[in-house]
């Protein structure tokens, strides 16, 4: 079977389709990204994924476990995190509380121990604070450990979000265009973390994304999409080929 | 400037992050330890106000400044935990039964207030909070049989492992300060562990927060018990520091005084919840000063200016009328509240970091460092 599957999809708003009977497969280790003009359905493809969205139809498998019907809180202790396009971070907190926020679906300790501090309480939020640790080290966040969010320029803020995701140690990571807003330099690092992401950790990414040049440096596959319906699907380089593709974006 | 160079993840965790601190935190102590030894009953008294606003204050601080879930209803929790303290002490009970049992009633109530919650943002969740206060006033007022309705309750001195504490000695004066330390250093143990950022994750981004895999309603409804249940701790001394309650003590006004604390303390952080009371607490002999002090303080000196004796007299009258008018207090409030949200949004606390941060830069302060910045760009809200 599949690693993760996405099966007849479709989320409807009254009378607007605005994902459309939508199916495909990831495989395990692959970067997978989809890409459509504005308004294609990506972004609420993933909404559905992390379970913000209530799909109209359709199933969605990981690995092999049907978890259409999971609440969204626990999609994370699955091992599936995400980022969000316009950025949802936690604002009046500093970047290491952020970051030990994605420890939250590991942390096991009950809240009576929490309020007297137990010494097991000592000892995972050590645990957590060493893994944190490794994720700053791995996305050179530690000039901004103790920095406050709102004060934090966009380009960062995007990196910290990333690292925010990866503190929740995920399978498969969902990024929502993680290169928008950056400048030309910011997206190359980008570009080299999300392959470092892949090789290094290991986990399996989800994008969506604009930016054609990083879809072609990074992606394995891609999906593309326009009016919530899949129109084609393949490489990088056969997808920009497809003349519904070329069609979708410049105008038949 | 200090700064703290980190070699070991203790350092993150503990609660007191420099040498500096100790020294602080040991003379603040020094300082309240010898106070009742040293200030008169009626100040001692006073003190013992700011304990248990301050009490209320760190609770309101979870609720509203960490979990960011409004409420105008704490005068309820003290309520609840004020008469459970009269009905089960009337019942023979002693102190160390009913004081948590108020605390644990309490956090009951307030967990079932917190499951609307859910459901309810920003000014609707005000107003659901609003109307249980008033239920429960008027649930006091007509359930005569235990609460004795409006002729109040009358509550005797605490027995405490067969000590008699009355509420006027330096025992209650540490009783209090006990609780107090303790329900802050149990709320800084909270916010330091999983719950605690959960807390704020949900104020600042319940999506992301979701996200991340935290349960939304289970987190909401903890910090609505976990506020009620210290509120309901507050309300016990309440009842043993007035030694009499009735349904029109705990009226929508101490609400906003509760709220007052954090919004004059600075709504961020445990600092703010001390100041706040500490404000609030004091208010009130300002409000008796101005009425009885002030307006024979301008006639004396209108009288230095040459103006005549009737007219000084008249000028005193009038004065004293307008200070003693009814609502006076609730119109300083409002005043108060409107000032500081418009000139201090950060409240004392964040007046007190300013002044800190100026002198640890001088002469590099810059005036921008604490504006708040406003974000024009949030994805859609999945709420």
């Amino acid at each position: 079977m599949s690693y993760f599957r996405v099966d007849n999809l479709s989320l409807h708003f009254g009378g607007l389709k605005a994902v459309d009977a939508v199916s495909f497969e990831i495989r395990q280790g692959e970067i997978f990204t989809i890409i459509g003009p504005n308004g294609a359905g990506k972004t609420s493809i993933f909404n559905m994924i992390s379970r913000l969205y209530e799909p109209t139809t359709g199933h969605l498998f990981f690995e092999d476990r049907d978890i259409t019907e999971v609440p969204p809180h626990q999609i994370a202790s699955m091992g599936i995190a995400r980022t969000f396009q316009n950025i949802e971070l936690f604002d009046n907190a500093s970047v290491l509380s952020n970051l030990l926020v994605g420890r939250h679906c590991h942390s096991r300790t009950q809240l009576w121990q929490e309020i007297m501090f137990m010494p097991n309480v000592r000892r995972a939020e050590k645990a957590h604070r060493s893994k944190v640790e490794e994720v700053i080290e791995f996305l050179d966040l530690q000039a901004y450990r103790e920095k406050i969010i709102a004060g934090l320029p966009y380009g960062v803020r995007k990196v910290v979000e990333l690292a925010r995701a990866l503190c929740s140690e995920p399978k498969l990571i969902l990024l929502d265009e993680p290169s928008s807003g950056l400048n030309v330099e910011e997206t190359d690092d980008m570009s080299f973390w999300i392959r470092d992401i892949k090789n290094e950790l290991g986990i399996t990414v989800l994008m969506v994304e604009h930016d054609m040049s990083l879809v072609n440096r990074v992606s394995d596959r891609v999906l593309a999409l326009n009016y919530g319906r899949v129109i084609a699907e393949g490489t990088p380089a056969d997808v920009q080929r497809h003349p519904d593709v070329v069609a979708a974006y410049l105008g038949a | 400037m200090r700064f703290i160079f980190k070699t070991d993840y203790e350092q993150d965790i503990k609660l007191l992050q420099h040498g500096g601190h100790w020294w602080s935190y040991g003379l603040l102590f020094a300082v309240l330890a010898a106070a009742p030894y040293l200030v008169g009953s009626y100040l001692q008294s006073q003190l013992v106000f700011v304990f248990i606003y301050a009490i209320v204050g760190v609770a309101l601080m979870i609720l509203v400044g960490f979990t960011g879930q409004g409420s105008i209803g704490h005068a309820a929790f003290l309520a609840i935990g004020a008469y459970t303290a009269a009905y089960l002490q009337a019942r023979g009970y002693p102190f160390e039964v009913y004081f948590p049992a108020a605390g644990i009633l309490t956090g009951i109530v307030g967990a079932i207030v917190g499951i609307p919650a859910l459901r309810l943002h920003g000014i609707y969740l005000l107003i659901a909070t609003i109307s249980f206060a008033f239920i429960v006033e008027e649930v006091l007022a007509r359930w005569e049989s235990v609460t004795h309705g409006n002729e109040g309750m009358r509550v005797r001195a605490i027995e405490f492992f067969g000590q008699t504490v009355s509420r006027d000695s330096n025992s209650f004066y540490f009783l209090c300060l006990g609780i107090l330390v303790l329900v802050i250093i149990g709320t800084l143990n909270l916010m330091r562990s999983p719950t605690g950022r959960a807390f704020i994750a949900i104020r600042d981004s319940e999506t992301a927060a979701k996200s991340m895999g935290v349960d939304i309603g289970r987190y909401k409804v903890r910090s609505f018990a976990i506020s009620a249940a210290i509120t309901g701790l507050a309300g016990t001394l309440y009842a043993h520091k007035m030694s009499f309650i009735s349904p029109e003590m705990f009226t929508l006004l101490l609400s906003i005084e509760f709220i007052m604390v954090i919004i004059i303390g600075g709504a961020f952080g445990l600092h703010g919840a001390i100041l706040g009371a500490i404000f609030i607490v004091m208010v009130d002999p300002l409000i008796t000063m101005l009425k009885d002090d002030v307006p024979g303080m301008i006639a004396a000196f209108s009288r230095g200016f040459g103006v005549g004796e009737d007219a000084a007299r008249a000028i005193q009258d009038r004065l004293y009328a307008i200070f003693s008018a009814p609502g006076l207090k609730g119109a300083i409030y409002g005043l108060i509240i409107i000032l500081f949200v418009l000139f201090e949004p950060l409240g004392l606390y964040g007046r007190w970091l300013k002044i800190k941060l100026y002198f640890q830069l001088f002469p590099l302060y810059k005036r921008a460092t604490f504006r708040r910045q406003k974000t024009y760009v949030k994805s859609e809200r999945n709420r």
